[in-house]
């Protein structure tokens, strides 16, 4: 395990280049000149040469990308140029609001998907597992902002149960101070996240389900499960010791992908629930032309995902032998 | 309801046994009127070729059976207790513990994802009230009793490390992991090279004489059968059509079918020292949803009377201790 581990970890490091060497490439193919942008259409032709110059626009773009890679390396990741602050600063601001939505997006997406799909295959062509399938098509139909303009009406309009944007403490902070004895930001988080968590995790549940009820039926259905049964084992434990093991693997390499899927829809979700996280501030550089806002961030979001696909293969390393011993 | 036998106590017994398939468009018999007992230390081969409900019989045995299958009539008693009849929870419990199984491919039916340790383990501790340590201590102990090699290493391995024969060790290991007084091994040796397999039914005769078992086997080999069994069930279409002492059944064997096994079985050398044709049975087990009217060996068969085509022969005795389903052979006086 610790050989695959440190040669997976190593495959990083030409991957994070790779990352960065096409973020920075794709805004070379970008419309459109940061420098004009930021004069404003009054702007003459001198003023945006001059500012092109300062901010070294002109220098060829092997020179540019050796200058981003070193500072890089410094972790900086250049200014915005409408905030006029570190990128790195305006992007470590937001970054925690939207992992947080995400990995709870995820945990909602996981424990509804892994119930469900398990027990339409437990108890395969029965009501039980139409009805959950039912439920997964109709997730899988439902777009993020409609299902969260739905729940924040219901939950948050009429029943009153739930805030309908914002968000509280941030979740660890908040944990920090429920363990010294003020459980009351902790509550007050996490009813700001239930709404925006759910809004985007039920997409994913309902694939993750449906990828869960086929890999388990497809298991349940091996001889080494019927191997198990044979040995008198219980039902539960042939279920969850044998067969949800093995039917592990299909579904982790979905989640990792579902990940990403995760961030993406966060951006809207973010707009929809007042979240301050990665997506507004995204719609905001994208639309302002803030070339090293955009940089930063789409590198951020590639290195999330590179991160997550790390973790995902070590858990099949965790959960399959035959992955980590070759 | 276990009685006596002529060397032993009783520990499985079947009667009147029909299991049925729905699917494919209807629905068949594909087990008919099977019926055995076996006592302690002795072993029941049951040959036929593929397809012919031997495999289903043994699954049966265990109420292993696929959900597409069901048991229309009929008892199986191991070790005293009903079953087909027993609640689901009585049921896990005799399983591994009262009836262990061997099957045929020994990479599938161990879990991937499982040390052979654990998987030997797991039963153990299911029926025997020990803690995780002695159940990792008696798992080696049981692979050394299966004459794995370095079984303190091999605990620890996953089943792609190991080798057929090894793998098929552990399947071994686990299914007399709690001394069950009933073994099925279903074709225990048929994923096998050659070599490994004469060391396997070695080992499986060995242990089944130190504990007393009773075996069902389950093969296709008649090599396998001479080797191993006291008693043997030639089963054919679902239905026994010969059933004898090993020793009566390859002096004599009575029915068409039997016969035709015997000449289709490879031999280095005839009686005589020429060397002998193999022969091959032509045609092929009708399928259970085109079975043919009468005896349902009949088309393949050479020795075919007009009776053969219109009526079905019962299973009848012929000679002492030997029973046989053919209207050609003659009835015992």
């Amino acid at each position: 395990m610790l050989t695959y581990t440190i040669r997976r970890l190593a495959l990083f490091v030409p991957m994070a280049a790779g990352m960065v060497i096409v973020t920075f490439s794709l805004l070379l193919l970008v419309p459109g000149d940061p420098a004009a942008v930021l004069l404003g259409q009054e702007a003459s032709p001198e003023d945006i040469a001059r500012l092109r110059m300062a901010l070294g626009l002109d220098d060829p773009w092997f020179a540019r990308l050796g200058r981003y890679f070193a500072a890089l390396l410094q972790g900086d990741m250049g200014r915005s140029i409408f905030q006029n602050q570190p990128v790195a600063g305006v992007i470590g601001e937001r970054l925690g609001a939207t992992v947080e939505l995400a990995l709870a997006a995820l945990m909602v997406a996981i424990v509804l998907g892994f119930v469900l799909g398990i027990a339409a295959a437990m108890w395969q062509a029965s009501w039980v597992d139409t009805a959950c399938m039912l439920l997964a098509q109709l997730g899988v139909s439902m777009p993020v902002y409609w299902l969260g303009i739905l729940l924040m009406l219901a939950f948050a309009v009429q029943l009153g149960w739930l805030p309908s944007i914002g968000r509280g403490e941030p979740l660890l902070a908040a944990a920090g101070m429920a363990l010294a004895g003020n459980p009351g930001p902790l509550l007050k988080s996490l009813s700001h996240l239930v709404l925006p968590a759910l809004a985007l995790g039920v997409n994913s549940a309902a694939i993750i389900s449906r990828l869960v009820r086929t890999s388990m039926i497809e298991v349940l259905g091996e001889d080494f499960v019927r191997t198990a049964y044979a040995k008198g084992l219980r039902r539960p434990r042939v279920i969850v010791r044998h067969a949800l093991r093995n039917a592990l693997l299909p579904v982790i390499s979905v989640i990792g992908l579902r990940f990403g899927a995760l961030l993406g829809g966060a951006v809207l979700t973010e707009s929809i629930f007042g979240w301050p996280g990665l997506g507004q501030l995204t719609i905001a550089a994208i639309s302002q032309r803030d070339i090293p806002l955009i940089q930063g961030i789409v590198l951020t979001y590639a290195m999330m995902f590179a991160v997550v696909n790390l973790l995902v293969d070590l858990s099949y390393a965790l959960i399959d032998p035959r992955v980590r011993l070759g | 309801m276990a009685g006596e036998h002529q060397n032993g106590t009783l520990v499985l017994e079947v009667k009147d046994l029909d299991v049925r398939i729905e699917g494919g468009g209807g629905s068949f018999l594909v087990v008919r009127d099977m019926a055995f007992a076996v006592a302690r230390g002795e072993t029941l081969a049951i040959v036929g070729e593929s397809g012919c409900g031997k495999s289903m019989t043994a699954l049966t045995l265990l109420r292993l059976h696929p959900p597409a299958a069901t048991v229309e009539r009929g008892f199986v008693c191991v070790d005293g207790q009903d079953v087909l009849a027993l609640p689901r929870a009585a049921l896990e419990d005799i399983r591994g513990e009262g009836i262990g199984m061997i099957f045929q491919e020994p990479l599938t039916a161990l879990n991937p994802v499982m040390t052979i340790g654990d998987q030997i383990a797991e039963a153990l501790r299911r029926h025997r009230d020990i803690g995780r340590r002695a159940a990792a201590r008696r798992a080696i102990e049981l692979l050394d009793l299966v004459r794995m090699p370095d079984p303190d290493h091999r605990a620890r391995l996953y089943p792609h490390q190991l080798s057929g024969g090894m793998r098929q060790r552990a399947m071994i290991a686990i299914a007399l992991s709690c001394e069950p007084a009933v073994l099925v091994a279903d074709e225990p040796t048929t994923a096998l090279d050659v070599t490994i397999q004469a060391q396997i039914l070695g080992l499986i005769r060995d242990l089944q004489q130190r504990l007393g078992t009773a075996l069902v086997l389950i093969t296709h080999d008649l090599g396998v059968v001479a080797e191993m069994a006291d008693t043997v069930i030639v089963m054919y279409a679902g239905r026994r059509v010969e059933v004898a002492h090993v020793n009566d059944l390859f002096d004599r064997p009575l029915h068409p079918y039997t016969r035709a096994l015997m000449t289709a079985a490879p031999h280095l050398e005839a009686a005589d020292g020429a060397k002998s044709m193999l022969m091959e049975i032509k045609g092929a087990v009708p399928p259970p949803w085109d079975m043919p009217q009468g005896c349902p060996f009949a088309p393949r068969c050479g020795l075919t009377l007009d009776r053969c085509r219109v009526e079905e022969p019962p299973l009848v005795k012929k000679r002492d201790g030997h029973l046989a389903a053919c209207w050609e052979v003659p009835d015992a006086a």
